[in-house]
């Protein structure tokens, strides 16, 4: 049964309006309600359809109003900030992400007409340590527990969506475990990391990066909003990539640093607003992680049409290289010209100083020319 | 009369003369390939896999670094290599020695050019060698990942060849008058993993690695600030310096044992601790009478 009335948080970035874009466009849902203390961007303005936008900001009570007075019956809960830039500081990144978590989940909880949770959650809740198994599946979790950030807060919005859960064991709720985004559009903790031209990177260390496709984001949350699965399901594609030849792919110039450097610039970076590089995210780079995706696929009932591999390709698409792979062939190329120019080189003053070395045109044992007498 | 064929002039020369490599041009190829190896490298064009196993440097890169040492330095013997299977999952099991665990980069030498399949060899490190800077992120592009359980089974039930060393710092660190003694075999973490994918184990002995670096002291203070297992004292390390790593020419022997069958005893028996107990110490006492075996087969320690 689709549902009557959604209800998205966090509608003004671009991945809460392509979902409500794709809602509104579905005849079947009744309503389509979006959340968020700013207004919608521009860009995303024009696509939202029908959808109604309510100004307000989630730590707020009056969003038990908004549930209540519309008969919210699915709630996707998108209001989660990753990086302490763009909530304006770590402490209110925080305050938005938990309190606003946990007013939201009380207003569901009053709310009779609710059926249904959806939760944008994160793979970063595994963490990324050298101690953690190469692959991660839901079952699984963090052998050195995320001491902080946004990792930290997304396990504790995970533990009270779990305490709702046991309080509302009517309400199917879906936690969704996404990997990194990518994508041409998407802006993501990722892309405004690999838009650099110069990319810093720790020295001695690659990590394992699992992307997923922008296209696939939206899908995922449209089939989790209208579809029936309940339960924790990690999103990503399939296959991986290495942090460095992900680099190279884009033509980005990787900048290995000693790991005692990176603090310091993680921190002049921050302040120019133009990427984050928190402890967490350090570890991220570091080791890097890598979800099991079989839930998804098998019980979830969805299969990623991007790989890894090709989403990283549809992003580069938007990024122009730095160092192409034109210029690196043409430079091979160059370089195996004159590879065989010393070679033939070679090869004629060795026949010049000895020519009856030079084999001759190989006579083959089957069939022979007719010499004349 | 029969259809008009093209009969070859020359039935043994290649189809087309682009095929045919100019004589004496064999350098400039190796050249070209490297070239080609370089572009890919640079322009990421390679697969890696979600364990970071990256087989375009490992075959190009690490395996002609370490097959001059294979070959001419150790002399290595591989014996048995028909007891390794060509397909499917199987957990190589075998002893750690040296001080640097050069015997596991020995193994994959051998799998991967003596083997009929030339199979994969997938290695499993001690959480610490994935902390360390370099020598981590080498470890898993050379196909190793982190010893637990999860991986393990993993890599077995994808039909992978696992390499598991249960003796672990206990055996690369042991004193030299220790040499060819086993160590405790962990807690037999490995028995389980075989038992829940059912692949079969191949206990393996590797003799002439416990001569490479003779281990003579161990400064524990240092190894202790270092934050290191042991730090260790070679007749050569640390007097003479770098030099003091090159390891000794020993003659080593490589030798693969009839694999231990696990599949008859289903997954359930991962959880019968004394199957597990008792099949450790089969693999631990095979591994043991072939070093033995081994030893008395090779004339003396460098020949």
């Amino acid at each position: 049964m689709p549902p009557a009335v959604v209800l998205v948080t966090g509608v003004s970035r671009w991945l809460g309006g392509a979902l409500a874009a794709e809602l509104a466009a579905d005849p079947s849902i009744g309503r389509v309600i979006g959340v968020d203390s700013v207004p919608p961007g521009p860009e995303v303005l024009p696509r939202l359809g029908r959808t109604e936008f309510v100004r307000a900001d989630i730590r707020n009570p009056l969003i038990g109003k908004v549930i209540a007075s519309a008969g919210v019956d699915t709630v996707v809960h998108m209001n989660i900030s990753s990086t302490p830039g763009g909530s304006g500081g770590r402490t209110s990144m925080k305050e938005l992400n938990v309190i606003g978590t946990m007013q939201l989940l009380a207003a569901c909880q009053r709310a009779p007409s609710v059926r249904r949770l959806v939760l944008k959650s994160t793979s970063a809740v595994y963490g990324a340590s050298p101690r953690d198994p190469a692959v991660f599946t839901e079952s699984m979790q963090a052998r050195r527990v995320p001491g902080g950030g946004f990792a930290k807060d997304s396990l504790d919005i995970e533990g009270y969506v779990r305490s709702f859960t046991r309080r509302r064991p009517e309400v199917d709720v879906a936690v969704l475990r996404f990997t990194n985004f990518i994508g041409p559009r998407i802006d993501s903790l990722l892309t405004g990391f690999l838009r650099m031209p110069v990319v810093p990177t720790a020295l001695g260390f690659d990590a394992r990066v699992q992307l997923l496709h922008e296209d696939d984001a939206v899908a995922v949350l449209v089939q989790a909003t209208t579809g029936d699965f309940a339960g924790t399901v990690n999103v990503g594609a399939p296959g991986t990539v290495l942090l460095s030849q992900a680099i190279r792919r884009l033509g980005r110039v990787a900048l290995p640093l000693p790991s005692a450097a990176m603090g310091p610039l993680g921190r002049l970076t921050r302040q120019a607003g133009i990427t984050d590089y928190s402890p967490e995210q350090m570890r991220f780079l570091n080791f890097g992680r890598v979800v099991d995706t079989r839930v998804l696929r098998e019980e979830f009932g969805y299969t990623p049409r991007f790989t890894t591999e090709q989403a990283l390709a549809d992003y580069a698409r938007t990024v122009a290289p730095v160092v192409g792979p034109e210029l690196v062939g043409g430079v091979a190329a160059a370089a195996e010209h004159v590879v065989g120019q010393v070679a033939t080189l070679i090869e004629d003053v060795g026949s010049l100083a000895g020519g009856r070395r030079r084999p001759g045109t190989p006579v083959a044992a089957g069939l022979r020319a007719v010499r004349d007498a | 009369m029969p259809e008009a064929r093209v009969i070859r002039l020359h039935p043994d020369a290649p189809e087309s003369p682009a095929e045919q490599a100019p004589p004496g041009r064999g350098w400039d190829s190796h050249v070209a390939g490297g070239l080609e190896f370089l572009r890919r490298r640079l322009t990421g064009e390679y697969a890696t896999d979600e364990f970071g196993f990256d087989p375009d440097l490992a075959d190009h890169l690490l395996m002609p670094v370490l097959r001059p040492l294979f070959e001419k330095w150790f002399r290595v013997e591989v014996l048995g290599l028909e007891n390794v299977p060509d397909v499917g999952g199987a957990l190589v099991v075998a002893n750690h020695s040296g001080t640097i665990p050069v015997d596991a980069l020995m193994t994959t030498v051998a799998l991967h050019d003596e083997h009929p399949a030339e199979r994969r060899f997938r290695l499993l490190g001690a959480d610490l060698v994935f902390q360390v800077p370099f020598i981590g992120a080498m470890a898993r592009k050379l196909g190793a990942t982190l010893a637990c359980n999860e991986d393990a089974e993993r890599l077995l039930s994808e039909g992978e060849l696992v390499g598991v060393f249960p003796e672990g710092f206990k055996g690369v660190g042991k004193p030299f008058s220790e040499r060819y003694t086993l160590q405790r075999f962990g807690r037999g973490g490995f028995v389980t993993a075989a038992l829940r994918t059912g692949a079969p184990i191949v206990p393996c002995a590797i003799v002439g690695a416990e001569e490479i670096y003779p281990m003579i002291g161990n400064a524990k203070t240092v190894a202790r600030v270092l934050g290191l297992p042991y730090f260790p004292i070679t007749p050569t390390f640390p007097l003479l310096g770098p030099a003091g790593l090159v390891p000794l020419p020993s003659k080593w022997f490589i030798a693969f044992g009839e694999p231990i069958e696990t599949a008859h005893f289903g997954p359930n028996a991962a959880e019968d601790p004394m199957l597990v107990f008792n099949l450790t110490d089969q693999v631990r006492e095979t591994i043991q009478h072939s070093l033995y075996q081994l030893l008395l087969k090779r004339r003396s320690v460098f020949s």
